[in-house]
């Protein structure tokens, strides 16, 4: 039996007729075709199906579309500009070549962003202990960090010479 | 989809209470990150769930008027650590649960849920059982409060009945006020892990009113080799330790508790005391995270450290962000430690054992086994 669900997705209003065993991953990419929420693990540990609830960045695999309602969903399809510009968090990971294969980036975009909007700089030590809810197979983190650094990292100290 | 017949968001803790005991069938779920894993696996495949995820009376802390702690038991774990109350007043339960898989895990997972669960490795559990928590359990036939101490009756089993909500999580002023505290967690990554092992030690500073004679004597150096022992001038008041994962359900201490107590905090002994006394009121296992001979190496060293970080902290000097402890760090364990003793001394390996006065004597019985000053000894 299917279940209605409302829920602000990506800035859009939806009322979604959704089975209630489904979990917020399926919801959106099957429902919604929003196909940047990867299913890795399916467990919580791979940080792959990264979305922001209300503003916090969840595992939606191990979140229930049931729980979404009245809630506001966003995902990197809602990140584009008006005119198709990219966010700065995006613009970052291109720049540092912090993209492999991408499978792991959609997610890391989104904790990206929640860093951005908190509003404070962080070390490159605090950085690695907040994406530590991701996995990356391909890059060995270091483009990730170098572009996490570059949106939310402390400017850089000018080497002397 | 997950493998569950029905789903119900309950309104209200009564109204999930009523669910639960109109339907056999129906198991509570909260931050899903323990329920849901478990599910996907066919664990209590094909059940009933009822939600309290969205019940705003079990969420947030606050303090009574009389200064007892009221923990949401569908609070999140990041949002008990940055909570002000719980920064301001036990700082080392918010260091706790900061520990907890990762980022988002931290933003779904409850503590509630982490106790409810029943794991021993739970990363709240050794702190919970240090601070004498209260557990408020709400059934049909109203509700009762139930000491954290006697809420574990196994591995994976608690006093509560499947019908019944936790709804709050209550710690008195008496068991917050003046102290501090130290978790320590043990895992092969610092993310993303279950606890090899937890150790909490939490103490009560109070002035020694004999302090000033005994300034000068300093044998604090041959045993902790770095020459300074915090604590000078204080007496160990009280003190609370609690293991996760050194035994199927969290532990506490009582007796190494009781035997330190009225000590000196800067006394060279009560590590060597901790180290060895703890050892009787625990029983670690084989696992194939960990042997039961690490875990015992493990018990010993993270209680000394635990201890001496607590002392810091209630002399105001303490580290913060000291909960992690990593195989990076093993090298500064000591070389010999409980392994190798017990190697050279398979008949002693199954028996709890403990050194006193220079004696290895057996933990249950309090026989002496042998003299530790012949042989060397197990340090």
């Amino acid at each position: 039996m299917l279940a209605i669900v409302h829920m602000t997705v990506n800035g859009v209003e939806q009322e979604l007729a959704v089975d209630p065993r489904e979990s917020l991953l399926e919801t959106l990419r099957n429902r919604l075709n929003l196909t940047s929420v990867k299913k890795g693990c399916g467990v919580g540990e791979c940080g792959a199906c990264t979305v922001m609830v209300d503003g916090t960045c969840v595992d939606s695999c191990l979140y229930l579309t049931m729980w979404a309602e009245g809630k506001h969903i966003l995902t990197v399809e809602g990140l584009k500009g008006r005119s198709g510009e990219l966010n700065p968090v995006q613009q970052a990971f291109i720049d540092e070549a912090a993209v492999q294969c991408g499978f792991c980036t959609p997610g890391l975009i989104m904790t990206g962003v929640e860093l951005v909007d908190s509003g404070r700089r962080y070390t490159r030590e605090e950085l690695r202990k907040l994406i530590s809810g991701h996995l990356c197979r391909c890059t060995g983190y270091e483009n990730i960090l170098n572009a996490l650094e570059k949106v939310v990292g402390y400017p850089k100290t000018e080497e002397k010479g | 989809m997950y493998d569950i017949e029905k789903f119900y968001e309950a309104k209200s803790a009564g109204d999930a209470v009523a669910h639960l005991a109109a339907d056999p069938n129906a198991m509570v779920i909260s931050g899903g990150t323990d329920v849901l894993v478990k599910l996907r696996a066919g664990k209590g495949a094909g059940c009933d769930l009822v939600s309290i995820h969205e019940i705003p009376e079990l969420h947030g802390v606050d303090r009574t008027t009389d200064g007892t702690i009221v923990i949401g038991p569908a609070t999140c774990f990041t949002d008990i650590t940055n909570d002000p109350i719980i920064r301001e007043s036990l700082p080392y339960l918010g260091e706790a649960v900061d520990t907890v898989g990762g980022p988002q895990i931290r933003s779904m997972g409850t503590i509630g849920g982490n106790l409810c669960n029943g794991a021993t490795s739970a990363d709240s559990a050794a702190t919970m059982q240090t601070l004498n928590a209260r557990l408020v359990l709400q059934g049909p036939d109203g509700s009762r409060e139930v000491p954290v101490t006697e809420f574990y009756t196994g591995p994976g089993r608690t006093v509560r009945k499947r019908e019944e909500v936790l709804i709050a999580i209550l710690v008195k002023p008496e068991d917050y006020i003046g102290w501090s505290g130290c978790y320590i967690k043990y895992g092969k990554r610092k993310s993303m892990e279950i606890a090899t092992l937890g150790c909490c030690v939490r103490v009560k500073l109070e002035a020694d009113p004999g302090a000033e004679k005994a300034a000068g004597v300093s044998s604090s150096e041959e045993a902790s080799g770095s020459g300074f022992l915090p604590g000078a001038g204080y007496v160990l008041g009280d003190v609370c330790i609690g293991y996760a994962v050194a035994a199927p359900t969290p532990t506490r201490c009582r007796n190494t508790e009781k035997l330190l107590t009225g000590m000196k905090a800067d006394d060279p002994k009560i590590y060597d005391l901790i180290a060895e006394h703890v050892l009787e009121e625990v029983s670690p296992r084989d696992s194939w995270r960990a042997s039961r001979d690490f875990r015992i190496q493990l018990i010993k060293e993270m209680a000394r450290r635990a201890l001496e970080q607590a002392i810091l902290r209630g002399t105001g000097k303490g580290t913060p962000g000291a909960s992690y402890f990593s195989p990076v760090e093993l090298d500064e364990m000591g070389e010999a430690g409980g392994q190798v003793w017990e190697a050279e001394h398979p008949e002693e390996k199954e028996m709890p054992v403990y050194k006193k006065d220079g004696e290895v004597l057996n933990g249950q019985t309090g026989q002496v086994i042998r003299d530790t000053d012949k042989k060397g000894g197990d340090q």
